[in-house]
């Protein structure tokens, strides 16, 4: 865990100085979720997750990228540094990834 | 030039002409959906005129030039409708496109992008026959019997993705072309084997689809002539397809290799294909890379076609070259292959030991059972050789597949 840390720590740095780190942050636990629909007339608020799964978000990154060739090598990178799996997905606004 | 006359050139200048139109476009334009549109669109125009004005003197160019005006007419429609700047500003820039790669053609660009991994690879091979092989979204579905309509959402789902996650058209560079180019292969290799054995439906064999193959690979060749294993799987397609007029008897049952009639093989076809491999080897033999797994099945379709006869198949090659195929790739098929050709050279006993071995892994798969079948009949069990027939039917999608398995099965004694 610790060893995980200190390779997105570094891998972060990376992203910094080569110009593509927008933001990049961890999330809490699952458990400290709270589900919000607003749809209705008054709005619902549930504990817990949107998604009752076992994999869950850990954190994210949000980054430039040229293209998704860009976005994929450094999404590989990433997962090897946090040592999970990282899903990639465009900003459906602006012209990077 | 008269009517029929014209029509075969429409044909041809389609098949010759088709790739290079769209991926010229796509390149310009970096939307394929306008590149196809467009190009179908000349294609239409040229049906509708060539009758009359006569087959122009460069039919490529004139077809890339209506085209691209095409394109334009329609990117002004919508950028007036929509104010979109950047496609108003594409329809104006006349300059060059930046360098993107080691080789410089816009098809591969195109083929890079087609069978990009973050697609699924049903898509990758579906935009492919699209986008460089010219075949119409109806004719794709008709080969992979699915509905025109699953289809056509199948490909419209792929280049929404190529356009929102800005999948690059472009070819990907040197250090990870060989990675990139094996995915590229396999879809070709797909391609050609959904055509020469059809899974599924009433046709085993569907001669348009390995012909597709085969151009594809050979455009492949033409784009990278100095790639082994696109010299190896194109040798490889060759010398399998070569086979086929022997594959299927008059009354549509599957001929193996060792009972087919030699002399209906295709001799263009196979000497093209021996003369790859041959150059293969004097590649590898000068210091070249050690041959990739399409070299290596290639060779392999080598002995066999070398052969004057089933006979005189050199069985101890077949199983050396299997060796170092396993080396590459251990998976249970390629050793079920191996084990195949020891039982040539060793005795059906020592073949089948190995085959049992993999009876865990491989009891889904109809040719295990088939190739188990011929073992234990070989060695003389037949009631166990009736059961892995009859498993073997079960499992077989194609019809003269299951035909040839039937009569074997048939012919057992005891």
């Amino acid at each position: 865990m610790l060893r995980a840390f200190a390779d997105t720590g570094a891998f972060n740095e990376r992203l910094r100085t080569d110009g593509h780190l927008v933001f990049a942050d961890g999330l809490e636990a699952p458990t400290t979720a709270t589900t919000v629909d607003g749809r209705g007339g008054k709005p619902v608020f549930t504990d817990g997750p949107y998604l009752e799964t076992k994999e869950h978000l850990d954190g994210f990154w949000v980054i430039e990228a040229a293209d998704l060739d860009v976005a994929l090598a450094l999404a590989a990178e990433g997962s090897r540094a946090c040592h999970g799996t990282v899903e990639v997905r465009p900003f459906r606004s602006g012209g990077s990834v | 030039m008269t009517g029929p006359n014209v029509e075969e050139a429409i044909t041809r200048v389609h098949r010759e002409e088709w790739a290079q139109v769209v991926a010229g476009l796509a390149c310009r334009f970096g939307d394929l959906d306008v590149a196809e549109e467009a190009a179908a669109e000349a294609f239409v125009t040229a049906a509708e005129r060539w009758p009359r004005d006569g087959v122009p003197p460069n039919p490529g160019g004139w077809l890339a030039t209506t085209a691209t005006r095409k394109a334009i007419d329609r990117l002004r429609r919508e950028s007036q409708r929509d104010a979109k700047h950047q496609e108003a500003r594409m329809v104006y820039d006349d300059s060059p496109p930046e360098p993107t790669g080691p080789v410089e053609d816009d098809r591969l660009r195109l083929v890079f992008t087609c069978c990009h991994p973050a697609l699924a690879m049903e898509a990758r091979v579906a935009l492919t026959l699209r986008q460089l092989g010219g075949l119409t979204v109806a004719e794709i579905a008709r080969a992979f019997l699915v509905q025109e309509t699953t289809m056509a959402r199948r490909i419209t789902r792929a280049k929404a993705k190529i356009k929102a996650a800005h999948i690059p058209y472009r070819v990907p560079s040197d250090e990870d072309i060989r990675e990139r180019l094996a995915g590229v292969l396999a879809v070709v290799y797909l391609i050609f084997n959904e055509g020469y054995l059809a899974s599924e439906g009433a046709e085993p064999v569907r001669v348009e689809l390995s012909a597709e193959a085969i151009r594809l690979g050979r455009l492949l060749r033409t784009l990278l002539p100095d790639d082994g294993e696109v010299a190896g799987l194109l040798a490889l397609m060759l010398l399998t397809d070569a086979r086929r007029p022997a594959r299927v008897s008059r009354t549509g049952e599957l001929v193996t290799l060792a009972e087919q009639d030699r002399h209906a093989w295709e001799p263009a076809l196979l000497a093209e294909g021996r003369a790859l491999v041959r150059e293969r080897l004097e590649a590898v033999a000068a210091g070249g890379d050690p041959p990739g797994r399409y070299q290596l099945l290639a060779a392999i379709n080598r002995v066999h076609t070398d052969a004057p006869s089933a006979r005189d198949t050199d069985w101890s090659t077949i199983v050396a070259l299997y060796g170092r195929l396993l080396l590459l790739d251990p998976s249970p098929i390629v050793r079920l292959n191996r084990a195949v050709a020891v039982a040539e050279v060793d005795g059906p006993g020592v073949g089948l030991a190995e085959v049992d071995r993999l009876a865990e892994v491989l009891d889904g798969y109809h040719a295990f059972h088939a190739a188990r079948a011929d073992l234990l009949r070989r060695a003389g069990r037949g009631g166990e050789s009736r059961t892995a027939y009859d498993r073997a039917i079960d499992l077989a999608g194609n019809p003269a597949e299951r035909a040839y398995l039937a009569r074997r099965r048939d012919q057992l004694v005891g």
